[in-house]
Parts: structure tokens; C-alpha cells; sequence
């Protein structure tokens, strides 16, 4: 049986991220030839009977007021009672900010064989090879699990979120829970933006924009197109924008259906954190930028006089 | 399989058993910091991917390694500020490594840290290097555990959360902040769309991410002085790999650019709308 984590943001609906797993999950199982099923821990505000248009037959939840929190230490001992009783030989989760946490965990806690940041389903003829991102999106490696349990934690946006219809039983699992010792005292949110991680397009800016006063015409652009926002390391650096937007190397890595680079000279560092990207436009003054050769799409022009054109002609699709 | 959380603790500290509560103004004098900061060896930002072997093995050739910017930029040099806060503070650094990580390893001596440690095994797999690590750690007797989010290589940020299982620890991972007040530590991570704050007590382990330090820079001092700080091999203990890597595949190349006039965007929404189908 495929055991799929389902995540649950901070407002109760199921992740995105979540969404892709189980269709992964789902997918698998299939595969298997055996059943799928989720497994819900924090409270969640949807009706999780619906998630079985994703493919999964029965849906496990902990119904405990100390799961409100995510605390990786207490979600891992309690996955690994959802594993034992539902006696899953495959757990999937996304290897998103949680998934990150708690797969590691849990693998330590049942020697079960983990593979976090695969890009596709596993190739199970022979054994168990599960493809994952490695040297930050430049190459794929072909890993073996060989445990009897195995953990595979997918890669955000690297498998597209399928629908089909059905209802999944909602059955509560009963599970020790331990107090956290993480305390939780306050969730930022970046209202009216989308999620960088979960971002479909993603508009980011770079140099080329000479300064953060000029990131108006950028989040007209990621507006128009619903597209979460980013920037170069030097950008960051500089404080122009926070942290967190910041993609590259030692950034965040990200893997949009489409990623517009306006400004960006294109260093191998920053094309490592969005070289999974599905369709790469490049706007930038200098036809010689290094962006060029990796792009899909390019525009050599001045960025000031492109950015504004862009944002209107989307504008008349619509 | 879980291991005493008292025996990481350990008689370093001396006074561990009785640490203080959370939010008391109570601090010891005596109370000295402990914290194991894990180091990799990693290739160059801008080496070339390549394979041999039939693909199974990473071509290092002409590779330079580095210090993995995770471990570097935001878990030593967060390490260093706090022993710059607070100067008995004792930082340890560990690598799981042949004895070619040794110069990576007084790299990273000369940004700071009292001393190394290297556990003498070329790890399969996270689990064997965690593996490696939590037994460091059960013998140093450490407050904190701090590691990068990621190496640059495997990408597997899974080291962390397997040496917080090994020790039965709280983990924080994704960390864009760290602070401590007596015992007990102020962490602020990364999630979706946002950033989560946290309190816990110490022991813990922490993985860093862009935000918690800046790169810095060893000076002429540093280096020298990482010449002379200890630098221990210890042998490895037994365990086991959980994965072994079958292959590695390169992604086909791009087909090539197709550029659009500035004076047309429209065309690009056309080709973005109707040809790529992404928007």
C-alpha cells in the first residue's frame, strides 16, 4: 500500500504540494498494482472525503489539538504509527518545507530507504529507482532503494496534479501524539502574493533593474500573469528584496512551468536554483548575457521600455 | 533504535541535567555553549557536471571543492556569531569524509571554530553519514547542532532531520533566524508563502538557510591560525546504507534560443500562449 503525507497549511486546506503527491501516490500505487491512501494530521478546514479524485481510497486522520502545530519530532513518530497500522510499503511525501522535516525523520526511525527530490515515478521493474534532482537541478541520479518500507519525497512542481472523481473514506487513526516541544508563537504570511515554491510562473528580477524602486513595472508583470516573484543573489544581498525571494545556488530552487528572467545575467550559480524550470524567457540588454543559452525565449532590450509592453500585451489576453 | 537525550547533553557542560526553564532571567555563570556545526565537501559552484564509469560515478577530475555554501554562509557563520556574543562558547566542526576533506575542513577552521573533527568513511548514503554524525555528537555532548539546508551535490536536506531522530531532538529545518535567550532558542523557518516562528529548548538540531548569516571572508589570521587548531580523525562506527545510487543522467540540452524583437512583444505572449502553452 502507497501512503500518501498530506500537508495542511496554515489556513486548513491541503497544500499544493500535497495535491501533486497524492496524484504521484495515486499514480504508483497504480503502478503496484496495490491501493493509496492519505494520511492527514494537522485539523484540516476541507472535506477530505473529496480527495479521492486524486486517487486515494481512504484517508487516515489524528484527530489531536497537539498536531495544530508542526512539530517534525512528534509528526514523525506519529507517521510512523500510520505506517505500522496501515502497514504501507511505500510513503510519499511533497519535499516541501514540512516533507523536508519530517521524511528524514521517519526514515532514521524505521531504517526505510528515503529518496528526497524526486522528479518522477519510480522505475520498478527490476528494483526500486526513484529519479531525483541532484547538483542543484544540473543532473538526475538513479537511486536504489533496497529497505522494505521506502520513503520517496517529491520535488514541487515536478508532477502535475491530476483529477479524476471518487470519494475517499475519512477513517481517524488512533496514534499516540506527544507534546510538542516546538512552540509555534507566530506564522508570517505574505498576504497577496503567490507562494514562490508553489508558483506556476514566476517573474524574477535581477542588476538590471538598478534599484528596489524600480520593482513596480516587475510586480505589474507578476500580477497580470498570477506569478510568484523572485530575484538574483545580488539583489538579495543588497537588500532591493527579502531573503526569501531570492533563487540560485544558495537560494531557493524552484521548478515553474514558466520562469521570466528580466535584468538577470544568468551565472551558472543562479541558473542552478531555476535550470527545472519548463519554459525559461530571458529579457536583458546585453545579447551576450550567458541567460541566453539557457533560455527558451529571449528578448535583447532594454528591460525599462520590454517590462511595461509585456504587462499590457498579457493584459488583452485575458 | 533511539538514544538517551541525556547522554548528548553529556558532562561537558557539567551542569546539563538542570537546565534552566524557558523565559526565566535565571543564566548561569558557568553555563558554557557547546555547538556542532556539520561541514561537507562539495564541488565548485561553476564545476562541470560530468560522469564516468559508465555513468555511475561523478567525474571530479578537474573539480575544485568547496565548503557547501549551506554549511558555510549560514551554519558556521552563524556558529561564529554566537561564540562572538558569547566567548566561551565552544564550537566543534564535523565532516564525514576521506582524508582529502581534510583541507576543506581547515577552510573552514579559518573562518572559525575551536576544532574538527572527521569521521574517516566515504558515506553511501544521508543515513550513513548521519549515522556518523550522531555518534559525534553523542560524544561531544552538544547544545546545538547546526548544518547547511542542503548540499550542493546530493540536494538531499536530509541529513538534519535523521541525526535529530538518531538523538530523539527537536529539529527545525529551512532556519532564516536564530536566536537565543538562555536555554532555549527563538527560530524562525521557511514554509510556503511565509515564515513560521518557534521557541525551543535546547538541545536542538538546525538546518540554515539563506538569512540566518552572510558569507564571510577568512582573513590572513584565521588562516594561520587554522593551521594549528586539532584536527581528529575518528574511525566510524558500523551501519548500514539505506540507498545506493544506480546511475546518474544528464538532462537533454536545450534546443536553443528563439528570440523575439523588443518591438514586438506580442509575439512573445503568442509563442508563451500558443507554441510553450504556459500561459
Amino acid at each position: 500500500m502507497v501512503l500518501i503525507f498530506i500537508d495542511i497549511a496554515e489556513d486548513g486546506n491541503v497544500k499544493k504540494s500535497s495535491l501533486e503527491a497524492l496524484t504521484y501516490g495515486a499514480q504508483l500505487a497504480k503502478q503496484l498494482g496495490v491501493e493509496a491512501q492519505g494520511v492527514v494530521l494537522a485539523p484540516a478546514t476541507e472535506d477530505l472525503s473529496a480527495l479521492g479524485k486524486y486517487g486515494v481510497s481512504k484517508i487516515y486522520q489524528v484527530k489531536n489539538d497537539a498536531l495544530k502545530h508542526f512539530d517534525a519530532q512528534v509528526y514523525a513518530k506519529v507517521m510512523a504509527q500510520a505506517v505500522e497500522q496501515s502497514g504501507a510499503t511505500v510513503v510519499v511525501f511533497s519535499n516541501n518545507s514540512d516533507g523536508k522535516a519530517v521524511a528524514p525523520r521517519l526514515s532514521a526511525r524505521l531504517k526505510a530507504g528515503l529518496v528526497a527530490g524526486a522528479v518522477a515515478l519510480p522505475d520498478t521493474s527490476g528494483g526500486f529507482t526513484v529519479k531525483k534532482s541532484v547538483f542543484s537541478g544540473k543532473a538526475f541520479a538513479h537511486v536504489n532503494i533496497t529497505t522494505p518500507v521506502k520513503i520517496i519525497s517529491l520535488n514541487p512542481n515536478a508532477f502535475k496534479i491530476a483529477e479524476g472523481t471518487g470519494t475517499a473514506e475519512v477513517v481517524e487513526l488512533n496514534a499516540t501524539v506527544d507534546a510538542p516541544k516546538v512552540k509555534v508563537t507566530a506564522v508570517k504570511k505574505q498576504s497577496g502574493e503567490v507562494p514562490l515554491a508553489e508558483a506556476e510562473i514566476v517573474v524574477s528580477g535581477g542588476r538590471g533593474l538598478k534599484g528596489p524602486e524600480n520593482w513596480g513595472i516587475l510586480e505589474d508583470l507578476a500580477k497580470a500573469l498570477h506569478a510568484g516573484l523572485a530575484c538574483s543573489r545580488p539583489v538579495a544581498d543588497a537588500h532591493w528584496r527579502p531573503h526569501n525571494e531570492h533563487v540560485g545556488q544558495t537560494g531557493g530552487a524552484i521548478a515553474p512551468n514558466l520562469y521570466i528572467a528580466v535584468g538577470i545575467s544568468g551565472a551558472i550559480q543562479h541558473l542552478a536554483g531555476v535550470n527545472r524550470s519548463k519554459v525559461i524567457v530571458v529579457i536583458n540588454k546585453d545579447a551576450e548575457a550567458p541567460f541566453f543559452k539557457a533560455a527558451d525565449y529571449g528578448i535583447v532590450g532594454d528591460l525599462f521600455e520590454v517590462l511595461p509592453k509585456f504587462t499590457e500585451a498579457v493584459k488583452q489576453l485575458k | 533504535m533511539s538514544y538517551e537525550t541525556g547522554s548528548l547533553l553529556g558532562s561537558a557542560t557539567g551542569h546539563s541535567n538542570n537546565r534552566v526553564p524557558v523565559n526565566t532571567i535565571y543564566k548561569p555563570k558557568y553555563q558554557q555553549m557547546k555547538i556542532l556545526v556539520c561541514v561537507s565537501k562539495t564541488p565548485d559552484t561553476t564545476a562541470k557536471i560530468a560522469f564516468t564509469d559508465n555513468n555511475t560515478k561523478f567525474d571530479s577530475g578537474s573539480v575544485q571543492w568547496i565548503i557547501n555554501p549551506n554549511d558555510e554562509y549560514y551554519a558556521l557563520v552563524r556558529a561564529i556569531e554566537l561564540k562572538e556574543a558569547d566567548a566561551s562558547t565552544i564550537i566543534h566542526l564535523v565532516t564525514v569524509g576521506a582524508p582529502d576533506a581534510d583541507a576543506i575542513i581547515r577552510k573552514a577552521l579559518a573562518l572559525g571554530g575551536d576544532e574538527a573533527i572527521r569521521v574517516n568513511t566515504e558515506s553511501p548514503d544521508s543515513f550513513t553519514i548521519a549515522s556518523q554524525i550522531a555518534e559525534v555528537a553523542k560524544q561531544g555532548g552538544y547544545d546545538l547542532i547546526f548544518l547547511g539546508k542542503e548540499t550542493i551535490d546530493y540536494n538531499g536536506s536530509s541529513v538534519g532531520g535523521m541525526v535529530a531522530e538518531l538523538l530523539d531532538l527537536p529539529y527545525i529545518s529551512l532556519a532564516t533566524k536564530f536566536e537565543l535567550n538562555g536555554a532555549a532558542a527563538t527560530v524562525t523557518r521557511e514554509i510556503e508563502g511565509g515564515e513560521e516562528v518557534c521557541e525551543v529548548s535546547l538541545p536542538l538540531v538546525v538546518s540554515c538557510n539563506k538569512g540566518m548569516a552572510e558569507q564571510r571572508i577568512p582573513n590572513m589570521r584565521g588562516i594561520m591560525a587554522a593551521r594549528t587548531k586539532p584536527l581528529k580523525v575518528v574511525e566510524p562506527v558500523a551501519t548500514e546504507a539505506l540507498t545506493i545510487i544506480a546511475e546518474f543522467s544528464l538532462p537533454p540540452a536545450k534546443a536553443g534560443v528563439k528570440l523575439v524583437d523588443a518591438d514586438n512583444v506580442a509575439e512573445l505572449v503568442r509563442l508563451l500562449r500558443e507554441e510553450a502553452k504556459v500561459i
